[in-house]
């Protein structure tokens, strides 16, 4: 499938760009994330990082759809 | 009101958002920015945020805070952009009947607002820039990484 990857703070430094389209066999959250780390290994330096979906907080259990706005959060640091 | 800011924040307006003639305490927190982190001079600060998904988080940290307290009125200001130590980053302010909740209330919505709202802070210092909180150590994610805060 293919995916809309919208990333913020380091992560978007990391994957290079605010937005990237990418293609994987993915299904879950859970997949995604270790086909993001296999393919921008320096997203394993983080301290954590999670996946929203369609602006919620996910688990790695689920399911991508293609039309899904999905955005990665590395550590937050407001305040 | 939730405001996520590329302008200055006004402090007054968020206060006044959350004023309540019912009210007998607003409790203000006021973040600004140091001008030194990690030993060196900081220059400037640069936040982003994800602000939809900002807004939402911020609006489940307060409706949290409203049921362990009774508040009567708040507002959350965050800023966006280049700041400058010494500028207002973000502004928390709660009203309720008695002092006491006022406190903790805007303590546990800030605390729970740096855990958890998805905005992002670079420190510029003289010589290079750092994420905050994104540096590599032992406590760095592995593909199992599972769950959520």
């Amino acid at each position: 499938m293919k995916f809309t990857i919208t990333s913020y703070g380091i992560a978007k430094d990391i994957v290079g760009d605010r937005k990237v389209v990418i293609e994987t066999s993915a299904g879950t959250v859970g997949e995604l994330r270790s086909w993001l780390l296999n393919s921008y290994p320096s997203l394993k330096d983080l301290h954590s990082l999670f996946i929203a979906i369609n602006k919620e907080y996910a688990e790695d259990a689920v399911s991508l759809n293609e039309s899904d706005e999905i955005v990665l959060i590395p550590p937050v640091s407001g305040g | 009101m939730i405001e996520i800011t590329s302008s200055s924040i006004d402090v007054n307006k968020v206060i006044a958002t959350a004023s309540s003639l019912g009210a007998g305490a607003v409790n203000i927190f006021i973040g600004t920015v140091r001008d030194t982190a990690l030993d060196k001079k900081v220059v400037w600060l640069e936040y982003e945020a994800y602000e939809a998904m900002a807004v939402s988080e911020t609006r489940k940290i307060v409706d949290e805070a409203a049921g362990r307290w009774e508040l009567l009125g708040w507002g959350v200001s965050h800023r966006v952009g280049t700041l400058k130590p010494g500028e207002v980053a973000v502004v928390v302010a709660v009203a309720t009947k008695h002092r006491r909740a006022s406190f903790e209330a805007c303590q546990y919505i800030i605390d729970r607002l740096k855990e958890k709202v998805p905005i992002f802070k670079k420190e510029v210092f003289e010589d290079g820039s750092e994420w905050i909180g994104a540096q590599p150590g032992p406590g760095a994610i592995s593909e199992k990484q599972t769950g959520l805060r």
